[in-house]
């Protein structure tokens, strides 16, 4: 290797080759640890990921509230609007591939989605445990003064705008991730909750309990963000394949839904040429 | 509390003016029957038609078409979206997930996206300005206040954008090189040049001017820009595609320059090691 070949950077990962291969490993390591030689067997699966994202192991107390996260966050149902958008390719018989990028591309959003918990946890970072500021900032949405890629937010992050009341596996969650968590936001939300829906005038929502869990994490936005997409993949994943087995002929197709307000109707000309063919 | 009134309207009921098909018998698009109305009309206009709800004239689709043909389909697979084509293809998976993620990720901040909407959003809000009577200079200089930069001036690469020279001729041609925003553009140019030699504009902001003088919004001009990349990608698909697999610049092990923690032995905290005790795996 020269110097003027490109290199990857990284304070993730670092790899020994084989004496046979230099484009293959012999060992890994993952901030310093031996992912196959000493962490395997050794790290549970969310002790990993915390790992990877933090360059540190969790602590017990982070791994359990992590992995209650994961618990919850793992299957948001098939109404929810990235299963649905992966159940529409698995039933057509799309990639699986397709299917998760499908649910990601949805569940990206800023309604229910990760867009939603990385501006939740923007609040927290603007608001901490002032509860003022929370109100403040609840019924005055922050808009970009310029305009993004993003839509502008129609309700504010991590509530639910068509809720009546906060429904029972939020306060379900919230009420076990508090319990679990060694941090200040968990806590406090679920003590303030009831202020806050009233500032918002929505009931909080799984992206408000899930931002506030990765604020006790010490995850930033972006992580925060992008373990949000990555915790909700299983129930897509499986909801996916669960449709495409049912097959299209027993998945909704709204076929009486559509509304069409401008219809010009049949056009002559095709009538005239149905009438020659048939 | 708003409740469920918003979504039990909606249950099963959409009511759009966008279209829909009617199986078997017709389709209508944006008001108009696609087998009759629109039946010869280029893709490009379709696509216009289907973002803005407007017909362009043939002028104006063959400078949109120009703009995607000239400025933004290069095939070359170092580019970061196009390598993302390559590397599907190197790792043998399917053209539309190659072309899916890479027209996903060219929604970016440093190219794409970002620099295109921004672009349009910087001078149509300029152009509001000056209508009130601001003096550009000042305009300029509240931006740069603001934002620290404008998008669609200086480039993360290079200095120069060799695109302009052929975009501006195409314009030339058409006769669309003296529209009020073309000669915005270059009047922001003329001025950010003098503060800083390498803010020469870049393509984002010519062809968000000559977007804005045809007259599209700052959405209609993203919406219309989301694939205009399409083009340089698939050539870097097929490409890796048809060469030995994982060819599409390897990266030895070495290569991966670790930069992190020193190594040390995983200590667990974690049940899993009720089941597995805490010894390390060695081969076998």
């Amino acid at each position: 290797m020269t110097d003027s070949e490109d290199v990857i950077h990284s304070r993730i990962w670092e790899e020994v080759p084989e004496t046979d291969n230099p484009f293959a490993a012999s060992a890994c390591f993952c901030s310093g640890f031996d992912v196959y030689g000493d962490l395997l067997g050794k790290a549970s699966w969310v002790e990993y990921l915390y790992l990877l994202f933090k360059q540190e192991p969790p602590s017990a107390e982070q791994a359990v509230l992590l992995e209650g996260l994961a618990v919850a966050l793992a299957n948001p149902g098939p109404r929810d609007h990235s299963v649905r958008a992966a159940m529409n390719a698995g039933v057509g018989g799309s990639t699986h591939a397709a299917c998760l990028t499908a649910a990601l591309a949805v569940g990206a959003g800023q309604l229910g989605g990760a867009r939603e918990v990385a501006l939740a946890m923007e609040n927290w970072r603007e608001c901490g445990h002032d509860l003022d500021a929370w109100k403040h900032r609840l019924s005055h949405l922050p808009q970009e003064q310029r305009v993004d890629v993003w839509p502008d937010m129609e309700h504010p992050p991590g509530f639910d705008p068509h809720g009546a009341s906060c429904a029972r596996p939020i306060r379900q969650t919230l009420t076990y991730l508090a319990r679990c968590s060694s941090g200040d936001a968990l806590p406090w939300l679920q003590q303030h909750r009831c202020e806050l829906e009233s500032a918002s005038d929505c009931p909080l929502a799984m992206t408000g309990v899930a931002a506030a869990a990765l604020v006790d994490l010490e995850f930033n936005a972006g992580q925060g963000e992008t373990l949000y997409l990555l915790l909700r993949l299983p129930g897509a994943a499986v909801h996916a394949l669960e449709q495409q087995a049912y097959g299209y002929k027993h998945y909704p197709f709204f076929k009486d839904g559509l509304e069409l307000t401008d219809d010009p109707g049949p056009a002559p000309q095709h009538d005239n040429h149905r009438e020659r063919v048939g | 509390m708003n409740g469920p009134q918003i979504l039990l309207d909606h249950e099963q009921h959409w009511v759009t003016d966008m279209g829909a098909w009617f199986p078997g018998e017709r389709v209508v698009f944006r008001g108009k029957d696609l087998f009759h109305d629109l039946k010869d009309i280029s893709w490009m206009a379709l696509l216009l038609y289907g973002i803005t709800g407007r017909m362009f004239d043939d002028r104006q689709l063959r400078l949109f078409e120009g703009m995607w043909t000239l400025c933004t389909s290069y095939p070359d697979p170092r580019l970061w979206n196009n390598r993302v084509a390559a590397l599907a293809g190197t790792a043998r998976s399917t053209a539309a997930l190659a072309i899916g993620a890479a027209n996903a990720m060219s929604e970016a901040s440093v190219y794409g996206g970002r620099p295109l909407i921004r672009s349009i959003d910087f001078l149509l809000r300029t152009q509001e300005q000056l209508d009130k009577g601001a003096r550009l200079e000042e305009v300029i200089k509240q931006e740069l206040k603001t934002y620290k930069r404008i998008l669609g001036f200086g480039r993360p690469l290079i200095r120069k954008d060799e695109r302009i020279a052929p975009m501006m001729k195409l314009a030339e041609d058409l006769e669309f090189c003296d529209g009020t925003y073309i000669k915005l553009v270059f009047s922001v140019e003329k001025i950010l040049v003098r503060h800083r030699s390498c803010l020469s504009m870049n393509i984002a902001a010519l062809l968000a001017a000559m977007s804005a003088d045809q007259g599209l919004s700052r959405y209609e001009y993203y919406h219309f820009m989301v694939l205009c990349f399409s083009a340089g990608m698939f050539p870097c698909y097929s490409d890796a595609l048809n060469k030995p697999e994982g060819a599409f610049f390897p990266f030895r092990c070495e290569r991966v320059d670790y930069q992190g923690k020193p190594r040390r032995k995983w200590i667990s905290t974690s049940g899993i090691n009720k089941v597995n005790g805490n010894e390390s795996f060695q081969d076998g």
